[in-house]
């Protein structure tokens, strides 16, 4: 029979009774547990924004007509040469057109896909940007806009002027940013677009698009389909590319291979376009939970040393509680209790202190030219690291309370009231 | 003839460290209710090992124990912390209060592990034991804030909470003057007569002895009749 009223009642007293210890013991809990909600919201906050990066702006599967020469070649089809080894020197992909063949058909069949969030068309060519003198070369891209608004939250990159202009602009155009500074153009100006076949187009600048990554900046920019389809002087069905987005990004593997052999297409799904961005990511994750974990025993350790100092200076105590009649046990959940109140003490604390910290740094700004869209520094307010973090807290207050708290439970009244 | 409380039947004990040492030998010896008892020995004769052999505090020994005719020895740990609880008090050379508590929750705590009261009527029961002897006045104060005589009086106080069939002692008059060593031995004569409680003082103070009912006399690890 425990009785648990008395022994809190005892844990109590001796807690309050050494208060500084107490806080001493707390406070460590309370650095251990607050250091790892601010790092881990601060850490897994900066991982999903570079996640975010890539993943917002990459298709889930990216559809395109691959120029790579023919794996059969017209020998192997010959077949009075079948069973011999034909050595063909020197192979040359064969003059084809980049374009999609049935493309409006495929988006449709994708578009009805229940995995398929969305799958939009795209084109994608080589042009001259020319402003007065200057003529620089790059790429420019035809888009539905308010899809790509909707899909891969383009609206984040456009830093001046808004979506909707350049639906509404037949003749608009979305310049790179990098583009702009070096022809000092701006919201409003005209630039000439001339594509590699000859003719000059001339387009009114409605935004500034910037990713956050100069090659591109300094090389692409956007408008609507139809715009480039004029500027080739081809028909409405000519598209060269389809980004597809799904609402699992681990199904892009199988559907890819499936679309590849479907529809003859090159399929590239995201995992293997960013092989190395999942590597990253999970290298930080360790490290969050490296430096985390080695906060909380430095914390478990603090509890540990304090608890025993207190078991050695209450040796009397402990002595007179088992003369009385308390049984080795009571002793021991006299102070696992001490050790569980400062765990949950302490934890509190902690969590407190985390949310109040990471709230702070929520609020710090933090511009940065690779990343338009962020102005303080990110953070991930997941509830989980709270119920984490308590529960490591517990854990670890109780493993450092054990040890102590056993030996407490050993010492041999006789020998303390005899060695007196 | 009254009822036997204690009762020790061919205690012996070793010592194994440092070096085998037979610290008890046979001891058998018995004590009735009512009856105060006192251990007389020089230094070194066994009679506090012999005390916590009795106490059930040390289990490592030879023999057999009775406490109300139950036999104790080789009993559950657990189940001797309860004996000990309910049916044996203590009073030790030194005071041995828990210093952060006040005087009366000294005294409510084996009453209160024991849980067979309500704490109003242990609290009760906790004051009218004060005022018997006399020290009711410093039920608020720290243990720690008040004098040795009174400190031992709390002893006492909180070895009688539980109302035990037996009350023992080990020198608890040593680390006290005259004056409070005699006030300690009418407390526990007045018990002993009035109340028929059966007591077991281990001392060396020979005057002491000299006023019990009863003296056991060891030398050598031997009771000497």
């Amino acid at each position: 029979m425990v009785n648990w009223k008395v022994i809190l009642n005892i844990a109590k007293t001796h807690l309050i009774t050494k208060i500084k210890q107490t806080a001493t013991a707390a406070l460590g809990v309370t650095f251990g547990i607050g250091a790892y909600i601010t790092l881990v919201c601060f850490m897994t906050g900066l991982n999903g924004m570079l996640d975010d990066l890539i993943l917002n702006q990459t298709p889930h599967i990216h559809i395109y007509n691959e120029i790579e020469p023919s794996e059969k070649q017209p020998v192997d089809l010959y077949y009075e040469f079948q069973n011999t080894i034909n050595v063909v020197h020197s192979i040359k992909p064969k003059q084809s057109q980049k374009r999609i063949h049935n493309v409006l058909p495929i988006i449709n069949y994708l578009n009805k896909d229940p995995e398929v969030r969305g799958a939009i068309p795209q084109i994608k060519t080589q042009v001259f940007y020319i402003a007065g003198s200057i003529e620089i070369g790059g790429n420019i891209t035809g888009i539905d806009i308010m899809k790509e608004v909707e899909l891969f939250n383009f609206k984040d990159y456009i830093v001046k002027g808004e979506p909707q202009d350049l639906k509404n602009n037949e003749n608009g155009i979305l310049l790179g940013s990098g583009i702009a500074d070096k022809m000092s153009l701006d919201v409003g100006d005209r630039v000439q677009i001339s594509p590699i076949k000859g003719d000059v187009f001339p387009l009114k600048i409605v935004g500034i698009f910037q990713s956050g990554i100069a090659d591109i900046d300094n090389i692409q920019s956007f408008t609507n389909i139809k715009t480039v389809q004029r500027i080739l002087g081809e028909a409405e069905n000519y598209i060269t590319d389809i980004n597809v987005k799904l609402y699992d990004i681990n199904k892009a593997i199988p559907l890819a291979k499936k679309i590849e052999q479907q529809f003859k297409l090159k399929a590239i799904d995201i995992n293997t376009a960013n092989a190395q961005f999942e590597t990253g990511t999970t290298i930080r994750n360790l490290i969050t939970y490296a430096v985390s974990i080695t906060l909380l025993i430095v914390a478990g350790f603090g509890i540990y040393n304090i608890l025993n100092m207190l078991i050695y200076e209450k040796m009397n105590d402990i002595a007179i509680l088992k003369a009385t009649g308390f049984s080795g046990k009571d002793v021991q959940l006299i102070f696992m209790s001490q050790a569980m109140i400062i765990g949950v003490v302490g934890g509190t604390l902690g969590l407190l202190i985390g949310f109040i910290l990471s709230n702070a740094i929520d609020q710090v700004p933090f511009q940065t030219e690779a990343l338009p869209t962020i102005e303080t520094y990110p953070i991930n307010h997941n509830p989980w690291f709270y119920v984490i973090g308590i529960t490591f807290a517990m854990i670890s207050t109780f493993l450092a309370g054990y040890l102590p708290s056993r030996k407490a439970k050993k010492i041999d009244p006789v020998k303390i009231i005899r060695g007196q | 003839m009254m009822e036997t409380v204690l009762e020790a039947k061919m205690i012996n004990k070793y010592f194994k460290k440092p070096v085998l040492f037979h610290v008890l030998k046979d001891i058998s010896f018995k004590v009735r209710e009512g009856e105060f008892a006192s251990i007389m020995g020089k230094s070194g004769c066994g009679k506090s090992t012999l005390l916590y052999i009795l106490s059930t505090m040390d289990t490592d020994y030879e023999g057999e124990l009775y406490l109300n005719n139950e036999l104790i020895t080789g009993q559950e740990r657990e189940h001797l912390s309860y004996i000990r609880n309910k049916h044996i008090g203590f009073v030790f050379q030194f005071h041995y209060l828990l210093s952060e508590f006040s005087v009366l929750e000294n005294v409510m705590l084996p009453a209160k592990k024991l849980g067979e009261k309500t704490l109003q009527e242990i609290e009760h029961d906790a004051i009218e034991k004060l005022r018997v002897l006399e020290i009711d006045h410093l039920a608020k104060k720290r243990a720690s804030r008040v004098s040795g005589g009174e400190k031992q009086r709390v002893a006492i106080a909180r070895a009688l909470i539980n109302n035990p069939s037996i009350i023992m002692g080990d020198e608890p008059t040593g680390n006290l003057d005259s004056y409070n060593s005699d006030n300690v031995f009418n407390i526990f004569k007045q018990l002993s007569d009035e109340q028929g409680l059966s007591l077991l003082v281990v001392t060396h103070d020979l005057d002491f002895a000299n006023k019990t009912d009863r003296i056991i006399e060891m030398g050598d690890g031997r009771i000497l009749e």
